[in-house]
């Protein structure tokens, strides 16, 4: 290569798309970003991000979550990265780009990654006012405010992926929608006939309407020439206030077209085995843009990533070579499972089908097997949990009959074939190619015990994400072989998981610490007095069945005190100084001036630090234990209650204003928060649990930041789970959508029960989700689908909680025994701690404390949402 | 230590410089938790009862942060011996000897305790 820039070779990447930015991160992997001056051409106002996940928009996601562009990556590795500044022109024989701007960049190495645009039927009025293309977050965004503005309508153009995804999208934003299709199914590029039906039949009972083996002929327009309809091959009209064009995609090859580059008969610009073109080998053409050597447009994204890598390779001298890729695909759309691997189609000569297909539940599954039995690819529609398996398993023999291997469980001859029956170099994800080989050294060489780690060490299942479920059974088997003895138990005093000793305590209606562990304990602990990990976590498992197992719900009684931190002990916040701060519960942050007033008047009389938190509420700091009590009076007095803001309990529920005053506002989410926030109050779970209700997408309650979050729709409500704030923040999983008042209760109901029953102590509804098998999909099936068939005793538990709650600390004012604990000391009860002092600091007090150094006891249960395996 | 068979009317006492200091009568500690008691000298001790009626009694204060909270700990057995877990950082301490069990650099005075 011959620099042209001093000594420094130029590389020039044009186009930054999810290929684009792979290609960056592959060039800085092999150190070439610090050896070559990286230029980046960008069209789109924005640097990459996640088109596969395009969609996700439209429920919840902003342009922002959707970035895969790391500004520090660009950066730290002296990226130039020109956003809205596209390449206009390439010279080859001077090797100059210009770019739309002006700027001119010479280059010792040209990559193309200019990606396809979406293919709109040359039909007459094809580009007037209503008419749109879906590709870009622009596109969206332009769909969004017109659907909501001028069309109640819409019809998608393209019944494939995208068109399917377009449609629902409409549906959501509340338009009637209509699918037409050329091909007689739906998807014809993914299944066959049968999988369309089984598709087509789930796609109209959510209320899509679906034209198939028609094609579009005209756009009709009104007469201020915006969109009014569509003309069909069948001679009949469509009434329409919007089209989405979504009727596949081209190679976008123009730039190289012009610059005199070879592309295909279709398009595509032709490149040999190491992505370099045909007709330059100073140029390099990646993802969609290019036609591979196998003479193929590939639109998937793990085959661009695969030429991102090999075109990195090759410009680092590196032997790499891209000469095909698996175009299986695995698919959640509109809820239902599609995936489709290996020759699905059947295109194999003498192959066979092994079908199975249930109309009414909306499966079909298909195998491809050849002659001798080999499995050669399939179909799955409804179900495609067995994806992972089967796929790995494509181009061998599968140990089992393939009839088992479609059959639904339960139906006699299913066969649960698992990936221990995999050979060691079966892909088992292949967005990052990583084999069952590498994921079983994960464990024996790199010691890596958990799903999490395993994705961190291989980088498999990091991808699209379909093949954690077989990466968990991998990590677990390949454990179990290496004979680790993972102990799963609480602490040293119980062998057993905190789920274990749930089921336990409810199975045997056990009512008392002390009794669970001489008859549950660990042999050497029995007798004990248990330790300071499974005492709270046993009285917190005790207090949320309390109802169900006939024990007291009164947190304080008897034995039930001892085991209590001592937040819940004296039902307030401990401080470093030894005094307690109080939360008077301020449902969904409602507040009247009069109780507002009430507020201040305590803090003022006893002269109390007053902060406002997070939550939307307002803590009083700085009260001896024997304030607390007359400090609760004074609330109960005023119509309080004190709240829990301690403890593994329901934190708060925020809200926004809503409907009520916001002009934004859908629903009312200042009352369903109040509404949540009563019903759910003093439930003890494994963690804190915080909660928000938002009144429209705009999110101001941030719901989705949330353990439960809920964002009102036009049609109701969404409901956002396992969000969480904190040392690890993670955006909430959307889990159910447009529920009405009593459908999303129902839900909050089951999800918080099932938590409760199968989370590890301290475990936050975040890392529960990324933990247990199955994760959200699995979650969603137990408490939407209720797959278990527990949904029953999950919401009876919450109606007895909720039917049970007490005002602790109403109860505790009026217990004289329980009274007499809330003093400094027992001796003394008059003396106030006299290490319990304040200095003034703004207009307040803060606590004076002796200097002393502060040691931390190095335990992981300080840090918030961090796993207790 | 003494295990009493009635908690009625017994009183418990710990042990300074030769003395027995009365704090409190038994029945005002809960099996596992603990209370705080003002000595003569302005210095507190933490008393314990285990579920086994075994009492014992340490410093109140938190060497790790000064405050005078260990009273209100959690405790538990750990390899046979009771322990009491600060509540503020969590640091257990053994409940005999003082001995902090997270840091072996670090100890409270344990007192000795009994009933009459």
């Amino acid at each position: 290569m011959t620099a042209t820039q001093g000594t420094t070779p130029t590389i020039v990447l044009v186009g930054h798309g999810m290929v684009g930015q792979r290609f960056l991160e592959a060039l800085a992997e092999r150190g070439l970003t610090a050896t070559h001056r990286v230029v980046v051409l960008c069209e789109e106002p924005r640097p990459a991000y996640d088109r596969v996940a395009l969609t996700s928009y439209f429920s919840g996601k902003t342009p922002e979550d959707l970035s895969m562009t790391d500004m520090e990556f660009i950066t730290t590795h002296g990226i130039e990265l020109y956003v809205g500044d596209p390449a206009e022109t390439v010279d080859r024989e001077a090797k100059k780009v210009t770019a739309r701007s002006g700027q001119v960049f010479d280059y010792d190495t040209l990559v193309l990654a200019t990606g396809s645009f979406p293919f709109v039927p040359p039909v007459p009025n094809k580009d007037a006012e209503g008419c749109f293309v879906y590709r870009t977050i622009e596109d969206l965004l332009a769909i969004e405010e017109y659907a909501k503005s001028k069309a109640t309508v819409g019809a998608v153009v393209g019944g494939g992926l995208l068109g399917l995804e377009a449609a629902g999208a409409l549906k959501g934003l509340g338009l009637t929608s209509h699918i037409v299709e050329f091909a007689p199914r739906l998807m014809p590029v993914q299944v066959d006939d049968g999988g369309g039906a089984a598709l087509l039949r789930t796609i109209e009972e959510m209320g899509l309407t679906v034209h198939t083996g028609v094609g579009t002929q005209e756009i009709v327009v009104g007469e201020d020439g915006a969109v009014t309809g569509m003309k069909l091959s069948d001679g009949s009209e469509l009434a329409a206030d919007m089209v989405v064009f979504s009727a596949g995609v081209r190679p976008r090859d123009q730039l190289a077209r012009d610059c005199g580059l070879t592309v295909g008969e279709r398009g595509g610009i032709t490149v040999d085995e190491q992505c370099r073109t045909v007709a330059d080998p100073h140029v390099f053409a990646i993802g969609e843009c290019a036609l591979a050597s196998d003479g193929r447009v590939y639109g998937l994204v793990a085959p661009g990533y695969e030429q991102a890598e090999t075109a990195a390779a090759t410009i680092a001298s590196d032997e790499a070579s891209f000469t095909g890729a698996d175009l299986s695909t695995k698919l959640k759309l509109l809820g239902v499972d599609v995936a489709s691997f290996g020759d699905a189609h059947g295109t194999a000569e003498d192959c066979l089908d092994v079908v199975y297909s249930d109309s009414r539940a909306g499966l079909y599954k298909k195998l491809v097997i050849g002659r001798d039995g080999t499995l050669l690819g399939g179909i799955l529609v409804g179900d495609a949990d067995a994806y992972g398996t089967l796929k790995a398993f494509t181009g061998s023999v599968p140990p089992v009959s393939p009839e088992s291997l479609v059959l639904p469980a339960g139906a006699g001859e299913s066969v649960q074939l698992g990936p221990s029956a995999l050979p060691d170099e079966a892909i088992v994800c292949s967005c990052h190619n990583v084999s069952k080989g590498t994921i079983r050294g994960a464990v024996t060489d790199h010691q890596c015990t958990t799903v999490p780690e395993v994705k961190k060490c291989t980088k498999a299942g990091t991808g699209c994400g379909s093949c954690v479920k077989v990466l968990g059974q991998l990590v677990n088997a390949e454990l179990e072989a290496s004979g680790v003895e993972v102990d799963k138990g609480l602490c040293g005093c119980f062998g057993q998981t905190r789920e274990e000793l749930y089921e336990i305590v409810l199975a045997l209606r056990i009512t008392s610490f002390q009794d669970l562990l001489d008859r549950h304990g660990r042999e050497e602990a029995r007798g004990g007095d248990g330790c300071e990990v499974c005492k709270p976590a046993v009285g917190s498992i005790i207090a949320s069945l309390a109802p169900t197992i006939g024990a007291s719900g009164y947190v304080l009684d008897g034995e039930q005190a001892a085991l209590q931190d001592t937040n819940d002990h004296f039902l307030a916040n401990l401080q470093k100084n030894g005094s307690y701060s109080v939360v008077p519960r301020i449902p969904g942050g409602e507040i009247a001036p009069e109780k507002l007033i009430v507020i201040g008047e305590i803090a003022r009389d006893f002269g109390l630090y007053t902060k406002i938190t997070g939550g939307q509420r307002i803590d009083m700091f700085g009260a001896r234990v024997e304030q607390l009590p007359l400090i609760w009076a004074r609330l109960v007095d005023a119509g309080f209650e004190s709240g829990h803001a301690y403890g593994k309990s329901l934190r708060t529920v925020k809200s926004c204003v809503g409907q009520t005053w916001c002009r934004y506002g859908v629903q009312d989410s200042v009352k369903m928060a109040i509404d949540l926030e009563l019903r759910y109050r003093g439930l003890r779970s494994p963690h804190k649990l915080k909660s928000a209700v938002s009144g429209c997408q705009r999110e101001c309650a941030e719901a989705q930041s949330k353990d439960f979050g809920v964002i009102a729709t036009a049609n109701g409500w969404n409901l956002y789970v396992g969000g969480n704030g904190g040392a690890t923040p993670r955006h909430a999983d959307l889990l159910a959508q447009d529920l009405s008042d009593a459908e999303l209760v129902r839900l909050i109901d089951r999800f918080l029960m099932f938590y409760i029953r199968t989370a590890d102590r301290l475990e936050r509804t975040s890392t529960w989700l990324e933990r247990i098998p199955g994760g959200l999909d699995h979650v969603r099936d137990v408490v939407v689908h209720d797959s278990l068939g527990i949904c029953d005793e999950l919401e009876q538990l919450m109606r007895a909680h909720v039917a049970h709650y007490r005002d602790e600390w109403a109860e505790t004012i009026n217990d004289p025994e329980k009274l007499a604990r809330f003093v400094s000391f027992v001796n003394a009860p008059d003396t106030p701690d006299p290490v319990v002092a304040f200095v003034p600091e703004r207009d307040q007090m803060k606590p004076d404390l002796p200097l002393l150094s502060i040691g931390m006891r190095p335990a992981a249960d300080v840090l918030e949402g961090s796993a207790q395996r | 230590m003494t295990l009493a068979p009635e908690t009625t009317d017994l009183t418990i006492e710990i042990a300074l410089d030769d003395d027995w200091f009365t704090v409190c009568d038994l029945r005002a500690l809960l099996p596992g938790r603990g209370v705080a008691a003002l000595l003569p000298d302005g210095r507190q001790a933490a008393v314990f009862r285990d579920r086994s009626g075994d009492l014992f009694a340490i410093d109140n204060r938190d060497p790790f942060t000064g405050a005078a909270v260990l009273s209100r700990g959690l405790t538990g057995t750990h390899q046979g011996r009771p322990f009491v877990a600060s509540p503020l950082l969590k640091q257990r301490f053994d409940l005999s000897s003082g001995q902090c069990l997270d840091d072996e650099t670090v100890r409270v005075t344990a007192y000795k305790v009994r009933t009459s």
